[in-house]
């Protein structure tokens, strides 16, 4: 008996160890079987092809062939990313005397003669050329188009990103007042975000039309006809500059929204406090709300900033990439040669090296926002 | 004295809120309303209207011709009902999906937690467009399982099928984070009481944590249908036959072989109608989603 009395405290902590493991051991089972299908689903359809396509990038996988696939080492990127520099010298004729044309420049070589003579230009393609002190220089690369979506690209994110979260700053303090209506307006600057960019990109090409274009038509008459006729998709020069406005005024209600739940989270004392000390609106504006802003600010920027280089639906509606090249884009490119040419590999390649990109812009917003907690 | 002056002061910044929110509204508003307008009119009459405020107002010859064609011509009820198929499809089964995942992760102990948690988190920075083209290859070689209001068949590849269009966009790792953030913040007394009674942890995600999560659900339902119904990129991809092709690759497909810009604005408000109808009657829903899908990292 008293070893029995002496025995339960002893046994009690024992059992109850021994529930709470079967417990542990149940619910280890449930949580592993409610997360499976989750999890399966990102193994399968988000790693495995994320694995995938830096494998495919070392090989000549293409989507339907009857030829086995075949390892290629880094081809795939030597294709993509090879770029040159060659200094050509003006052809001379046989007395030694530099070449001249009818306006009296040198003649050079083209490209295509010089890689007769030399293996190691074959395959280059001239990007741009320029005469320096009785020599041309040719810029020339494997893949012209890549680095002209390489360019255009960044003109794209340098463009649409301020403009785009400018846009949403603005709205969204002025959506941030107590006034009458604001849930109208809210709606009407937020409206664009739900409707398709395929939609929007169809609509608005009638509206960038160079001949009756609602665009050009308005710039008439703001300017009492000063302004020429612009043709907005089919000038090089200005083909992206169109897609950035559309853009911007597509999507800029999202920024919008996430701006306005930022100036909510500011407090209220502390504009009271500079109202105190006497700050006015364009004060509050420097030292309060934007310093409150400071973390929305950088998810935002770096957010759009990435949206802006997957940049596709509006170019493959629009321009398809034209004109002359003017409105490529990484993503463009990469669908171009992994769908369309059914090169899945060297789609693959492009993708990789988006990936990079993408996986840049996010350390840049770590290391900001880090920034600010030192 | 002064505050008269403070009270005119305060009466002039109004009228130059409201000027600036009327301009900013014509420019949100005049671009969809001049669709909507258009797809009213005959062809030439748009053109002939753009010289003036005409454009955006329903004046003229009102024509229903070009809402006809588009459904004589322009496969717009197939395409509807395989973009509404793929899209309700797809939201439902990711809430439960998602959320099941983020239950788990968020409030039951079990080994590898920590692991699979970080797991989610960096598959959180791989953008869609960045597997697509392997993602492609990978669909080729899987078989053809497809289902339709025939029951469920077998086809010779996994392209032109509702599957290929649904499966991958099921598992979410952004909706498996706003689950998780969700979840984390309910009160812990919640399970312990649940469990005290007997319950497993099953039935308390299902029959308690479930029911209280609405607001979350809503947002993801939100994002999620916004994501699917505008897909397009996938859909050219994968999708070469009318009979499963959505709505966007649908229009774009019409808008390249059709020349009258009259049928094209029907066939875009016809497209936009349902969405802006869905967003008017739900805005604050859609606002506090996309707000609270800011709040990352």
């Amino acid at each position: 008996m008293f070893e029995a009395t002496s025995d339960t405290p002893l046994a009690l902590p024992a059992a109850k160890a021994n529930t709470k493991r079967m417990v542990y051991r149940r619910e280890s089972w449930t949580a592993m079987l409610m997360s499976a299908p989750a999890l399966a689903g990102l193994l399968l359809f988000v790693v495995l092809p994320f694995v995938m396509a830096a494998v495919f990038s070392l090989t000549d996988q293409r989507l339907l062939s009857p030829n086995p696939t075949e390892f290629v080492g880094l081809r795939n990127y030597e294709r993509l990313l090879a770029m040159t520099v060659v200094k050509i010298a003006p052809e001379r004729d046989d007395a030694g005397a530099i070449g001249r044309d009818d306006d009296g420049q040198p003649v050079y070589p083209r490209l295509r003669v010089l890689e007769r003579k030399n293996q190691d230009l074959r395959g280059y393609k001239e990007i741009a050329s320029r005469d320096i002190a009785g020599h041309r220089y040719l810029l020339a690369a494997k893949d012209p188009v890549f680095w002209r979506a390489l360019a255009n690209i960044a003109l794209f994110a340098l463009l649409v990103v301020p403009l785009q979260c400018g846009l949403a700053l603005a709205t969204a303090l002025l959506i941030n007042q107590k006034l009458r209506g604001i849930t109208f307006f809210r709606t009407v600057f937020f409206s664009p975000v739900v409707i398709s960019m395929v939609v929007i990109s169809i609509v608005w090409s009638l509206f960038y039309d160079r001949q009756f274009g609602l665009v050009n038509q308005l710039l008439a008459a703001v300017s009492f006809g000063h302004i020429a006729p612009i043709d907005w998709l089919g000038d090089p020069g200005i083909a992206m500059l169109a897609i950035v406005i559309m853009s911007a005024w597509q999507g800029m209600g999202f920024q919008m929204v996430i701006f306005l739940a930022g100036l909510q989270s500011i407090p209220g004392e502390l504009y009271e406090a500079a109202c105190l000390d006497g700050a006015n609106a364009w004060q509050r504006f420097i030292h309060v709300t934007l310093p409150g802003l400071r973390n929305t600010m950088i998810f935002i920027l770096t957010a759009t900033t990435m949206q802006a280089f997957a940049l596709f639906t509006q170019i493959d509606v629009m321009t398809q990439g034209g004109p002359d090249d003017a409105t490529v884009t990484v993503m463009y490119h990469a669908v171009h040669h992994g769908f369309h040419r059914q090169n899945i590999a060297y789609g693959s390649t492009i993708t990789v090296v988006f990936f990079l990109f993408i996986l840049g812009i996010a350390f840049v917003q770590r290391r900001l926002i880090a920034g600010k907690r030192q | 004295m002064s505050t008269l002056l403070l009270r005119h002061r305060r009466r002039f910044a109004q009228s130059i809120s409201y000027a600036l929110l009327l301009l900013f509204a014509l420019i949100f508003l005049l671009p969809t309303l001049f669709m909507l307008v258009s797809s009213f009119k005959e062809t030439t009459a748009i053109f002939s209207d753009l010289r003036s405020w005409r454009a955006f107002l329903p004046v003229g010859v009102v024509t229903f011709d070009n809402y006809a064609y588009v459904f004589e011509r322009g496969n717009f009820q197939r395409y509807l009902v395989n973009s509404i198929v793929i899209t309700s499809i797809t939201v439902v089964s990711s809430i439960v999906v998602n959320s099941m995942a983020a239950y788990a992760l968020a409030r039951l102990r079990w080994r590898g937690q920590t692991q699979v948690f970080a797991f989610v988190i960096a598959i959180l920075i791989i953008p869609f467009e960045a597997i697509a083209i392997p993602l492609l290859m990978l669909v080729s070689q899987f078989p053809g399982v497809d289902f339709g209001f025939s029951g469920v068949h077998l086809s010779a590849s996994m392209f032109n099928t509702y599957t290929v269009q649904i499966l991958p966009f099921v598992a979410n790792a952004f909706t498996i984070f706003l689950f998780f953030q969700f979840f984390r913040d309910l009160p812990v007394e919640l399970d312990e009481a649940a469990r005290l009674d007997g319950a497993t942890p099953f039935q308390i995600y299902w029959k308690i944590v479930l029911p209280l999560s609405k607001p979350v659900i809503a947002t993801v339902a939100i994002l999620q249908f916004l994501a699917m119904w505008n897909q397009y990129l996938w859909p050219i991809m994968v999708v070469q036959s009318g009979s499963v092709r959505p709505l966007m690759p649908g229009i774009q497909e019409f808008f390249n072989r059709s020349p009258a810009w009259g049928q094209i604005m029907a066939y875009a408000s016809l497209v936009t109608l349902p969405v802006l109808a869905i967003f008017v009657a739900f805005q604050r829903w859609f606002v506090q989603s996309v707000a609270s899908s800011g709040v990352k990292g």
